[in-house]
């Protein structure tokens, strides 16, 4: 063997991990180089601890009223203070993050599942499937997001499920258009002729080779996109087209506390501050999974 | 030829542009022997990798089109052959290797994923075969630690390792037929000479007929037994190795002969064909060669010679007693 074939051995530590672990290895050597980054997960695990272990952290019941407390200051009995039924908003917020969560997840994985698909289809298959998913893309790209959202609302009636939906809608040309132009590159790789060169049809093709190069730019923009379908979720609760009281759905309880924001400033900052910093949080977990999973910020 | 494996038989292969239909391939005929390796060299642009997708039934389609002849595989006509056809030939008993080892292979799996694909669409085998079967073709190939080699990465391998591993790829069910598209023009001229070895070593023990394309005739001195000469879509010489390189009889492969460097000549300049490969379906009359052929004759620009000989063919007037 000539000298240059034997340069790439892998140090003895290494070599007794399988090649994912490997991977993971060193996703997380790039991802921990980014502070941000750092900070954001760390927001991002701290809302979903408190989201999972809700039942045992938050000190009251989320409808535990009390009408001679109502409209307190933050003290030491009630943290955040208290809304004008006198329920702890702490408590509400920890029992909120459930709801803010579970929507941005789950419409998330929704549009990425449909988009994936439709641009899958589209780039792979080009012509005629390609003409009518993008221009479906292209409709649903010209209205205003929240508009959009709004109308399906509107048809679907006003809930925080109904909000999901919508919220999941409107996000698929998001994905369907990352993915349809990931594939198109992909697609003309050299290491696809050759999947074709050894008997490989276009099942086999999409999901074996096409779809594991393109998750990368799904993950980052997903996480990115967690932020803005909790904010959405918030701003359909605000306007009463998501969650309805007394959920203690961020968004609906600003909506429901914006009368007392002169008197009572705390029913409003603090919901508010919930939503700032779990979309800060997943922001800037996005960010540093783009650095780290980028394929051109490697080697 | 009855122990011809695949013969080609007229083939023309046309590319439907805006500017109308570009003949690449226009009617040419050669057959591989069971076992053989058969050099088919040109410029670019002639046709050579156009062949090869053709026979291999992945012509990029359109603007692509196989529209004469015929591609026998043992022979069966293959040159319409249903797509699910073609993919139970392709790999199993055609398969192929590309130019460019760096991307051919797929960066987010392992070397083991990718050199048991082809035996699992194609043969049923229980895991553990599967990988021995993984490490046999690795070792096969020359590629040392195979073991580990199977869990590491394209990317952590070198060019020729890939390439390496490209050939164990496109070896590894056996196939009759293995298509090389210039499989050495990407790696330096060390690595290179070890492929064509590899590639002649695979050739005697498994008896696997290769069809070598490449442009480079040292090549095809090193390893091939018939070459097939093409110039413009279109076969000007076809001969064994030996006779093609003491008298060949096309201009045009004598040309390609001399443009080969000398080590010991001390001329300061290498010789060149003058001109270019005209595009295709430019020349409309008499040899396509005739433009850039140092002994054209009035006969060349207004007829075209056809293709004639016995065991050396070649497509020219100059060796016809009529000339």
């Amino acid at each position: 063997m000539p000298q240059s074939e034997q340069n790439t051995a892998v140090q003895p530590a290494e070599e007794e991990k399988g090649p994912f672990v490997r991977n993971l290895l060193e996703f997380w050597k790039s991802f921990r180089k980014n502070k941000p980054a750092i900070v954001g997960a760390v927001i991002v695990l701290f809302f979903i601890l408190m989201a999972a272990f809700a039942g045992f952290i938050a000190p009251q019941g989320i409808n535990d009223q009390n009408i001679n407390i109502r409209l307190q200051p933050p003290s030491a009995s009630h943290w955040l203070g208290t809304d004008d039924f006198g329920r702890d908003i702490l408590s509400r917020i920890i029992y909120g993050s459930r709801l803010s969560l579970r929507v941005g997840f789950f419409a998330v994985i929704g549009s990425i599942i449909v988009g994936t698909l439709l641009g899958v289809a589209a780039g792979y298959f080009g012509k005629f499937i390609d003409t009518v998913i993008s221009r479906f893309f292209d409709i649903l790209l010209a209205f205003p997001s929240i508009l959009l959202s709004i109308a399906i609302v509107a048809v679907l009636g006003p809930s925080l499920n109904n909000a999901l939906v919508a919220i999941a809608i409107v996000n698929v040309p998001v994905f369907g258009r990352l993915v349809r132009a990931r594939v198109l590159t992909v697609k003309e790789e050299e290491y696809i002729m050759a999947a074709r060169s050894i008997g490989m049809g276009n099942t086999r093709i999409i999901f074996n080779h096409i779809l594991p190069n393109s998750f990368a730019p799904i993950i980052v923009q997903g996480t990115l996109n967690i932020a803005t379908a909790i904010l959405d979720a918030a701003g359909l609760g605000f306007l009463g087209m998501g969650a309805q009281p007394p959920q203690p759905e961020w968004g609906t309880m600003l909506s429901s506390s914006r009368q007392y924001i002169t008197n009572a400033p705390w029913t409003v900052l603090f919901p508010g501050l919930a939503i700032i910093l779990v979309v800060v949080g997943f922001n800037l977990m996005g960010d540093g999974l783009r650095d780290a999973l980028d394929p051109r910020m490697k080697n | 030829m009855a122990d011809s494996i695949l013969e080609v038989k007229d083939l023309r292969t046309s590319f439907f542009t805006d500017d109308g239909e570009v003949p690449a391939v226009d009617g040419i005929t050669f057959s591989v022997k069971e076992g053989e390796i058969l050099g088919l060299v040109g410029e670019s642009g002639c046709g050579k990798s156009v062949t090869s997708l053709s026979i291999m039934g992945l012509l990029p389609s359109p603007p692509g089109k196989i529209v004469g002849g015929q591609i026998l595989y043992k022979g069966e006509d293959i040159s319409h052959a249903k797509e699910s056809r073609m993919r139970k030939l392709r790999g199993n008993d055609i398969a192929m290797i590309f130019q460019e080892p760096m991307t051919s292979l797929n960066p987010v799996f392992t070397i083991g994923e990718q050199l048991t694909e082809a035996i699992r669409l194609h043969k049923k085998m229980p895991k553990k075969d599967l990988e021995a079967r993984a490490v046999d073709l690795l070792k096969m190939v020359g590629l040392p630690r195979a073991r580990e080699l199977l869990k590491e990465y394209p990317h952590e391998l070198s060019g020729g390792m890939r390439q390496r591993v490209m050939i164990a790829i496109a070896m590894s069910c056996d196939p009759k037929v293995l298509i090389a598209d210039e499989p050495t023009t990407a790696l330096d001229v060390t690595i290179q000479a070890q492929i064509l070895d590899l590639m002649a070593k695979l050739n005697r023990e498994t008896h696997t007929a290769i069809i070598l394309i490449t442009h480079d005739l040292g090549v095809v001195a090193q390893v091939c037994k018939r070459v097939v000469v093409m110039y413009a879509g279109k076969v000007v010489e076809q001969g064994d190795v030996r006779d093609i390189f003491n008298h060949p009889e096309h201009p045009y492969t004598e040309g390609l002969i001399r443009s080969i460097p000398d080590l010991f000549s001390k001329k300061d300049t290498l010789y060149t064909i003058k001109g270019s490969v005209p595009k295709p379906g430019s020349i409309k009359k008499g040899c396509l060669f005739a433009p850039r052929c140092p002994y054209v004759m009035d006969k060349c620009r207004t007829a075209e010679p056809e293709l004639t000989g016995d065991r050396h063919k070649s497509r020219c007037f100059l060796h016809r007693e009529d000339a």
